[in-house]
């Protein structure tokens, strides 16, 4: 059996990994993406602790996560269309009207 | 016997006809302005002579009670009435001569713009007035006491767009509040040793007290409070400065209120609680002393000042002098017969003076008159009549009042008497000065040259023609303006007759219906019973001597007093005999006197320097102080300092952080990354410890 520590340690790069694109990329549907993979990450730790405790709690938990996932990327597909639509960019450096 | 007079009726009668003249006034014509204000004050007047002829039949003192006011713990202050003698005498000075002097402003404010506001304000302090007068207790006294102030700011402050108007009313509403103090902290003793400021329990609880000889105690303490406060209502010294300055208001005003009523408020106040101050002996003679020093201070200014009105406002303070002296001699009827004969001639001196100026084309400067005897006979025989009244010659009624008062001062210390003496003598002098520089010797003025002068009286020329003066520039005043003046001029003769002195024949009528009130004054009190219908005479009418009873005569005999009486006639007649000299025969001399004085005569001129000195003593320091520490060290450096400073703060810190909101979602990422990394930094470290 492999030992959780390869799951979590694999977790931790696929969240390290989504942090990075986050903080980095310009592009909002790569930030998005980066985000799934964060939320991925964790779903990974969350299955591998349900496995090794043999609670389903964690696994119920994971598809909590995929459901608010999908939600939020219906919602955030549509915001990104009409930010296209309106700046015609998908650069965020230039979504900044708020900017004081 | 308890009738019920509705007395609340006499002071709230004026009141309606204030708020009738106030709020709607300015659309009425001046005929329904003048309607509402004389008919209210009639009223009042007509319902105090209802309960004056009632008055026999009433208990003394006869106490009315209206609604409860404040009630706090077992504190309690009503709006109640006190009726006795003394009110009754001073409900018929404020409603008689206040009515009068309102028919004299019909016709002397008639150009003016403000005329509905004058009514209605005359009104309200006749309302005041009448509350002080009528108040059961010290608190409600004390509401007629600042009201009668707010409603003299109001008046001398009338032509508020003249600058020296309104500081005069402010000058007078200040110097007013020093002197409330004073009264406002006796109150507050009262309170806390007595539990009441109801007249009769006050008086009933303090007179079982005994007399405090043999040190000053509280009933001192209090007595020299409530003499603070009428120092400054009267203005006595040291807080007389006021009432030259208020004569900027128009001149029935100073009639009204600063001859005839308000200024003797402080009169009444004292003799009122005379039950205080006859156990307080210190404070009383503290009174006695501000009286004769004040009466002879104000005569000396008075002699030097060339403006008529001037010249009147000191001698109303010299004369409130007169009556504190009588007060601290503990002769308060006297005072009280003082006031009321002064309230005639006086308010007359002051109307008269104002028909001068009103026929000279609104000139008050003397020597810029003349002449003006056979121009304005009708104003120059009732100003001749006053001012034979105070003089103190006989029979008219000043002659009465003030040899009563020396007299009765002369019992207590001769100090008193000999400088109420030379007062009086030089109070004739500085008035006959006034007659004869105003109505003798020739025109010096130039009102027959300007005919529109700036007091405007185009529609006064019929009744100058109706008295066949057709001079256009100086004309009688209309027949409103004298009747109240013969009224006046009548009462200044006969005031008198009512308290004439045993020594002289008479029988003192006045002293005797006051009786009951002081009852320590007059031995035979009991009796003041039979002279209850002097209520209604008291506006004046002298009945037959009344010869009953040989009431027992202080100390001295009737020779002595007669003797007495000769003296104070004869200085009266040496100020006439010196002014005479002085301004009528030889007027190029009084010049040469008064070069030859020097510093002395300029010192008088400016009235001793006390506005000066008062003003580097209190009022510069005050100001500096305000300024330098109020304003600039409390105010501004430190209230004005911890409100900005704590603003500019959160400024400056919101400056610094406000660059986190950039705008760029990324930094907004990183700064969540760098947060989130923290919180698990902190669990980690949490977790390892």
């Amino acid at each position: 059996m492999v030992p959780i520590s390869y799951y979590l340690i694999l977790s931790g790069i696929l969240f390290a990994c989504g942090v990075t694109g986050f903080l980095i990329k310009r592009n909002i549907i790569s930030i998005f993406m980066s985000i799934e993979l964060m939320l991925n990450g964790v779903n990974l730790s969350f299955v591998a602790f349900a496995a090794q405790w043999h609670a389903l709690s964690g696994q119920v938990f994971v598809f909590f996560v995929m459901v608010v996932a999908a939600a939020e990327a219906a919602v955030g597909l549509a915001i990104i269309i009409s930010v296209y639509r309106t700046r015609e960019t998908l650069n965020v450096d230039r979504v900044d009207l708020l900017k004081l | 016997m308890t009738h019920n007079l509705h007395l609340w009726l006499i002071p709230v009668l004026p009141l309606v006809g204030a708020a009738i003249n106030g709020f709607f006034g300015k659309k009425f014509s001046r005929q329904a302005v003048a309607g509402v204000a004389l008919s209210f004050s009639a009223a009042a007047f007509a319902k105090v002579l209802v309960v004056a002829l009632q008055f026999s039949s009433l208990t003394t003192p006869h106490i009315e009670f209206l609604a409860t006011w404040i009630r706090a713990g077992s504190f309690q202050a009503d709006f109640g009435f006190y009726l006795d003698q003394l009110s009754l005498i001073m409900l018929l000075i404020v409603t008689g001569v206040g009515f009068l002097i309102h028919i004299y402003s019909v016709g002397y404010m008639w150009e003016e713009a403000g005329f509905y506001r004058f009514f209605a304000y005359l009104n309200l302090f006749l309302f005041f007035m009448l509350t002080l007068v009528l108040a059961g207790n010290y608190l409600l006294m004390f509401v007629g006491w600042e009201g009668v102030g707010l409603a003299s700011y109001l008046l001398i402050g009338f032509w508020f767009t003249k600058d020296s108007a309104a500081s005069a009313g402010k000058k007078a509403f200040i110097v007013n509040r020093i002197g409330d103090f004073g009264f406002l902290i006796a109150l507050f003793l009262l309170i806390k040793h007595f539990g009441t400021l109801n007249f009769e329990q006050v008086f009933s609880s303090i007179a079982p007290l005994s007399s405090e000889t043999a040190g000053a105690g509280l009933l001192t303490a209090i007595g020299l409070l409530l003499m603070v406060g009428a120092a400054g209502k009267s203005a006595q010294i040291p807080l007389y400065i006021w009432l030259p300055d208020a004569m900027e208001g128009p001149t029935p005003v100073s009639a009204l209120i600063h001859a005839a009523t308000m200024v003797t408020a402080g009169v009444y106040m004292v003799a009122r609680s005379h039950v205080i101050f006859d156990r307080a002996p210190a404070a009383l003679t503290v009174v006695a002393i501000i009286g004769t020093l004040t009466a002879l201070f104000a005569a000396t200014i008075g002699i030097a000042q060339t403006d008529i009105k001037k010249v009147l406002a000191y001698s109303t303070i010299s004369q409130l002098g007169y009556m504190f002296m009588a007060c601290g001699v503990a002769a308060y009827s006297a005072g009280v017969f003082h006031l009321m004969t002064h309230a005639f001639f006086k308010g007359l001196l002051f109307l008269a003076a104002g028909s001068v100026i009103h026929a000279v084309g609104g000139e008050q400067d003397m020597r810029q008159m003349g002449g003006l005897r056979t121009r304005i006979p009708w104003t120059f025989w009732t100003m001749t009549i006053a001012t034979f009244a105070i003089a103190g010659i006989p029979p008219f009624a000043g002659f009465f009042s003030k040899d009563e008062i020396l007299w009765r001062a002369y019992q207590v210390s001769w100090v008193y008497w000999f400088i109420g003496l030379f007062t009086a003598f030089l109070t004739s002098f500085y008035m006959f000065r006034l007659w004869f520089m105003t109505f003798f010797g020739e025109y010096r003025g130039t009102a027959e040259s300007h005919e529109d002068s700036p007091h405007g009286h185009g529609d006064h020329d019929d009744a100058a023609a109706t008295h066949g003066h057709g001079h256009g520039g100086i004309h009688e005043s209309p027949w409103v303006m004298v009747i109240p003046l013969v009224v006046l001029a009548f009462l200044s003769v006969t005031g008198g007759w009512i308290g004439v002195p045993r020594s002289l024949g008479g029988n003192n009528r006045f002293e005797k219906f006051l009786g009951p009130v002081f009852h320590a004054d007059v031995a035979e009190g009991a009796e003041g019973h039979g002279f209850s219908e002097m209520g209604a005479e008291g506006h004046g009418m002298a009945g037959s001597p009344n010869k009953e009873t040989e009431g027992p005569e202080p100390q001295a005999g009737h020779g002595t007093e007669l003797a007495f009486t000769g003296i104070s006639v004869f200085a009266g007649l040496l100020g006439f005999v010196l002014a005479w000299l002085l301004y009528y025969r030889d007027p190029q001399l009084p010049q040469r006197i008064a070069a030859s004085l020097g510093g002395l005569y300029q010192a008088v001129v400016h009235k001793y320097y006390v506005d000066e000195l008062y003003a580097n003593l209190f009022v510069k320091p005050l100001i500096a102080g305000s300024t330098s520490i109020l304003w600039h060290g409390i105010d501004r450096d430190v209230i004005d300092a911890t409100v900005d400073n704590s603003a500019h703060g959160a400024n400056e810190v919101s400056d610094s952080v406000r660059h986190m909101q950039s705008g760029n979602l990324r930094s907004y990422a990183g700064w969540v990354a760098a947060g989130a990394a923290m919180v698990i930094a902190y669990m980690v470290w949490m977790g390892t410890r």
